[in-house]
């Protein structure tokens, strides 16, 4: 990296090439593009929503890895839950 | 003892596995290792010149599967290591014409005449490939600190498991530790956090690898190119050994600047 990037703050290129193949990697690994991750998303709440309400806007889904593993990461925060607890107190 | 079969393959073509066959075979050669290289490239021969050995080919691989020579005629003995052996890929057929039993079949052959057998896959997951790895007790996955060939690294790494061929071991090869100081290459540590196998070697990159190959004699038999140095310590570990990684980070180092004065680099 050159005097200018460095001077303007421009990203390091291996750190760009790293953060690029870790996106890459987990697709490629399982086979989930991320439109197929949206629409996976938004089948988790219409289902989870006939129980109970949640509160979609502080969702996160997303899929990390562990060593070669990968595991679906979903923090799903519910609406209801959270009156409950303030009521018992 | 019955050989060891290796292969090493890559996915992406071009990252050096066919010089890390060449190197690999002459270092453990200088061990005193019997070792046996299959080029598994049918079509696109390779191995013969950059060990050196292209004038003296008869037969190839391909006349072994179909029967038109024995295994020992088709065995070529290196110039200088008389315990090295190669058997070359047919240059005027394809990959059709062998499959992946032909390949355990010859292997199975080969266990009891020596200590290793080193076959080089060719690039992609294709069936060269599968051939290549077919017979093999360990894989060696050659790879450059570049996104492509990382991200081939990794479905190979992927398919190997699949096909219970795994656990691969990792060959980074090609690494420029000037880059790497400047963030502008993926560093070792980089590569292994994200393809999660063990490495077994840092190769950097290094000029004598190509003067090498322009003479046909691998950089392995000079043990005092860097290139040279990694690819004699990926043999021990092959062998068992436990060998430190080689410290790349001497970049215009004092020894560099002295062998850069006296006109050795």
């Amino acid at each position: 990296m050159g005097f200018f990037e460095k001077f303007f703050g421009k990203k390091a290129s291996a750190d760009s090439a790293k953060e690029r193949l870790q996106l890459v990697l987990i697709h490629d690994r399982t086979d989930l593009t991320p439109a197929e991750l949206d629409s996976l998303r938004d089948d988790l709440v219409a289902t989870i929503s006939r129980h109970v309400e949640v509160d979609v806007k502080a969702m996160q889904i997303g899929v990390e890895h562990d060593g070669r593993s990968q595991r679906l990461v979903a923090d799903i925060p519910l609406k209801s839950a959270r009156r409950k607890t303030r009521k018992t107190k | 003892m019955p050989a060891t079969v290796i292969t090493i393959t890559s996915g992406k073509g071009g990252v050096g596995k066919t010089t890390t066959v060449a190197n690999l075979a002459v270092a453990l050669a200088l061990e005193g290792s019997r070792v046996v290289c299959i080029d598994g490239d049918i079509g696109l021969r390779n191995l013969d010149v950059i060990l050196g050995l292209e004038n003296r080919i008869v037969y190839d691989i391909v006349d072994v599967i179909e029967g038109r020579c024995r295994l020992k005629q088709a065995m070529i003995r290196d110039k200088k290591f008389t315990e090295l052996y190669l058997i070359p890929a047919a240059q005027t057929r394809d990959k059709s014409a062998i499959s992946a039993n032909d390949m355990v079949r010859l292997v199975k052959e080969l266990r009891s005449v020596c200590d290793f057998v080193l076959i080089d896959s060719p690039a992609g997951i294709e069936r060269g490939f599968r051939n290549a790895i077919a017979g093999a007790d360990r894989v060696l996955v050659v790879t450059n600190p570049e996104i492509s060939a990382v991200r081939d690294a990794d479905r190979v790494i992927g398919i190997l498991e699949a096909e219970e061929k795994g656990p691969a071991s990792l060959i980074l090869n090609r690494l420029n530790p000037a880059l790497v100081k400047s963030k502008d290459m993926l560093s070792s540590e980089d590569v292994l956090d994200l393809l999660a196998i063990e490495l077994i070697g840092i190769v950097p990159e290094d000029e004598n690898v190509i003067i090498a190959s322009n003479r046909g004699a691998p950089v392995a038999a000079d043990g005092k190119t860097k290139a040279g140095q990694a690819f004699r310590n990926i043999a021990k570990r092959l062998k068992g050994e436990t060998v430190p990684f080689l410290d790349l980070d001497a970049q215009g180092g004092l020894w560099e600047r002295i062998q850069r004065m006296a006109g050795r680099k």
